[in-house]
């Protein structure tokens, strides 16, 4: 048997045993990962932008996102389980939250609900806008922290003329919300990528073509196709072009805060869950070494 | 009336005149019960399972000052007791980790036994306790598993009772009285709560009790499975042994500081355990008219949605194949004929409502069933197990590879019922589900194998 690489003469068994291990592990390896991957997603799905996880522990940032949820969210959407006056969590006085941030008759001690009924905007909006208390831990899922997910959705919205509000997103297509915070983020161009598996009409056999989609600012789109090499699997890329890049950038900055509150609201004593928690694994270190020493002492006798 | 002669000082002299019961319990169960001086670690997760279960009473009772068990407000009754109760996030992520803890000792303690043999005569009764336990906490897991009023807890509730309808004759009925209403609803969520609070825990603790008291009249297996009750001192007391207090009080007590070392660390810096404590979905109310498109119980139920999922229609032939290999084998092992003829005629009636049509019954109904079989499959282990010695130790390799085959298919039963169906991962769970069972029902021939070692009279120490 002869290399196949410079042709030299290699020992048979050698080589065979070698490669066929080797192969037997990639088979094995691959079929482990083939049986433990979760199940295949009907569409292929955006990947979700990393949530800048810094702004859990800025107050400011905190701050800005509380404002930001009173001012845009706080009016379709509810949250019925969290208390205004635990807005001081995040440095926040009793004044501060019921002069700038409750707009109505509303008391410190009061949760934020609103006034808007579940049954009315089921009929006005075609679906009632989920309460917002527990968003961020309910959204996650096997594939993406709820916090990247909120953090993508939320700057996902582009222009598109073929829906009711005249709105899409990327991360939830056909969403029954519109972009609320359009003048936030100002005009963008949004670009598709995507790689797709379909019946040819010709031929009947199945084709795979990278399909362009670019929505301008005003929502119109424009599809081009080409051809692609090889057999890649079914994906998704999206890219937007914002028409005023620093007001984007801006508006990314608003979002991260939006969901660093919106992640604190999910579980207010999060904060001081993890600080009494360092305490107490110090106490059980020690506690540990005392325990050991007690039972050395004891069972030095038995023998 | 005179009083019982104490000889004790002082209140204690005072109450044992009285009660002389207390000190002759606490010496019988404690500083006068004899324990093999060999146990290893492998014989703590008993104590930390009856931890586990004190810290679910203790944090259920807190829990029950606020929780609220009504359709309207058990899901904000939850929230309320994570955020408006003081300390009640800390109460409440303790319950919810304590249930994952429970299942983890309680599985380990299980897997003990069955590496030592603990289960072997004379501790069959100890065993069946343990499995009526092992029982009991599921029962307990599951009904406490709706009270959240979560999308999980609720469509998971609707899964399980929906299997008792699959029951041929009285199962939409039996269904329908479970539930108490046509859906899962309030009228469940009181049931539910009163036994996830009461009816079931008043078991629990009965069994725990009767299981400690049965352990102690024969006493304790070991490593090596030698008993060491053969072998008495002048004293009359077993040489291998010490006594529990202070011995293994204080041995489980830093095993315990141990445990909870990892039982905190979840607590405070992971309770969702990345959604296998708590599942996501959870953090969703109840909605009765739209379902989560992914329905997964609790990690440790897994292994058993996994069997239930694997039956199908397809599978019932294989299942019929296994179940006449099996009866023709009873045949050839049986000696008397009435046993030969009995095990054929149950062996192809099964057959007949597995796969014959105009008999078979509903696949779905099989599931429920062999779902239901391979939990109480362990109830018989002191029977099929057939080996001459009781622990691992001294056994053929063979068996040691048998035991960790077993353990790698529940795991991977496991893991398969936490994923989506899909087909590969079907196919492989009807292989596993078969070897699953087949484990235990080929036990009395694979356990006779092989060749044994010779167990010594004696326990093997050596001094820490």
């Amino acid at each position: 048997m002869q290399s196949l690489i410079d042709g030299s003469p290699i020992e048979p068994w050698c080589v065979d045993f070698e490669m066929m291990k080797t192969k037997l592990l990639a088979v094995a390896v691959f079929a482990l990962a083939a049986v433990f991957a979760r199940g295949a997603l009907a569409e292929a799905a955006i990947t979700m932008d990393i949530f800048p996880e810094a702004r859990l522990h800025e107050p400011a940032a905190l701050q800005n996102g509380v404002r930001l949820f009173a001012n845009y969210c706080l009016n379709c959407h509810s949250a019925n389980l969290m208390r205004w006056n635990r807005l001081r969590d995040i440095g926040l006085d009793e004044h501060q939250i019921s002069d700038f941030l409750i707009f109505g008759n509303q008391k410190v001690g009061d949760t934020m609900s609103i006034a808007l009924r579940p049954a009315d905007s089921k009929a006005w909006l075609g679906k009632t806008p989920p309460d917002l208390s527990v968003i961020a831990r309910a959204r996650t899922s096997s594939e993406y922290r709820g916090t990247d997910y909120l953090y993508t959705l939320l700057r996902g919205f582009y222009r598109d003329r073929s829906t009711p509000t005249g709105w899409n997103n990327s991360a939830y297509p056909t969403i029954a919300m519109p972009h609320v915070f359009w003048e936030r983020q100002g005009p963008r161009e949004a670009t598709f990528t995507r790689i797709v598996h379909r019946e040819s009409e010709k031929t009947h056999s199945e084709q795979v073509v990278r399909e362009v989609t670019v929505i301008d600012a005003d929502g119109n789109a424009n599809v081009t196709e080409s051809s692609v090499f090889g057999d890649p699997p079914e994906s998704v890329e999206v890219s937007f072009k914002p028409a005023d890049p620093k007001r984007a950038a801006q508006f990314d900055s608003d979002v991260a805060d939006l969901v660093a509150f919106l992640t604190f609201m999910s579980e207010p004593s999060a904060a001081g869950r993890v600080r009494m928690g360092v305490w107490v694994l110090l106490f059980l270190a020690v506690l540990a070494v005392f325990t050991w020493w007690l039972n050395r002492a004891y069972w030095k006798d038995i023998k | 009336m005179a009083l019982h002669k104490s000889e004790y000082q002082g209140l204690l002299g005072w109450v044992d005149a009285r009660m002389p019961t207390l000190m002759a319990e606490y010496k019988k169960h404690l500083s006068e019960y004899y324990a093999p001086k060999n146990f290893n670690i492998w014989y703590v997760f008993g104590g930390l399972a009856i931890t586990a279960l004190a810290i679910q009473i203790v944090t259920g009772i807190f829990l029950a000052m606020h929780y609220k068990p009504d359709a309207r407000f058990a899901f904000e009754s939850v929230e309320y007791i994570m955020r408006d109760v003081p300390g009640g996030w800390f109460i409440r992520y303790m319950h919810s980790t304590g249930a994952s803890a429970f299942f983890i000792c309680v599985y380990l303690h299980m897997y003990r036994a069955l590496l030592y043999g603990s289960y072997r005569r004379p501790r069959e009764l100890i065993w069946l306790f343990g499995c009526l336990i092992f029982l009991s906490l599921m029962a307990e897991a599951f009904f406490g598993y709706l009270l959240p009023w979560g999308q999980m807890s609720y469509w998971g509730a609707q899964v399980i009772v929906n299997l008792f309808g699959a029951i041929p004759l009285i199962g939409p009925d039996l269904a329908l009285w479970i539930r108490g209403d046509y859906v899962i609803g309030d009228a469940t969520l009181n049931r539910f709560f009163s036994f996830h609070v009461i009816a079931i825990p008043l078991v629990l603790l009965g069994l725990v009790v009767a299981h400690i008291i049965a352990l102690h009249d024969v006493g304790s297996n070991n490593p090596d499975g030698v008993e060491i009750k053969d072998t008495l001192g002048a004293d009359g007391k077993p040489l291998d042994g010490i006594a529990f207090h202070p011995y293994y009080t204080v041995h489980d007590v830093f095993w315990l500081s141990v445990f909870l070392i990892l039982f905190f660390a979840i607590v405070f810096f992971a309770p969702e355990m990345g959604g296998y404590f708590l599942e996501f979905n959870n953090f969703i109310p109840a909605d009765p008219l739209q379902g989560p498109t992914h329905i997964a119980p609790v990690w440790y139920f897994t292994p058993y949605y996994s069997i239930l999922r694997a039956t199908t229609e397809v599978f019932m032939y294989a299942l019929a194949a296994f179940t006449l290999g099996y009866a023709v084998l009873l045949v050839f092992t049986f000696r008397s004929t009435p046993a030969r003829v009995a095990s054929f005629a149950i062996g192809l009636a099964l057959v007949l409502f597995m796969v014959v049509p105009g008999f078979k019954l509903d696949p779905k109904f099989w599931g429920v069933v062999l779902m239901g079989a391979s939990v109480l499959i362990f109830f018989g282990l002191p029977w099929f197990d057939r080996a001459p010695v009781k622990s691992m130790r001294y056994r053929p390799a063979s068996h040691m590879a048998l035991l960790l085959a077993f353990v790698v298919v529940f795991l991977v039963l496991g893991a398969f019922g936490t994923m989506p169906p899909e087909d590969s991962r079907n196919v492989m769970s009807q292989v596993l589900t078969l070897l699953y069972l087949g484990f235990f029902l080929l036990m009395p021939w694979w356990s006779r194998m092989g060749t044994f070692k010779p167990v010594p009279a004696r326990i093997k120490f050596r001094p820490h």
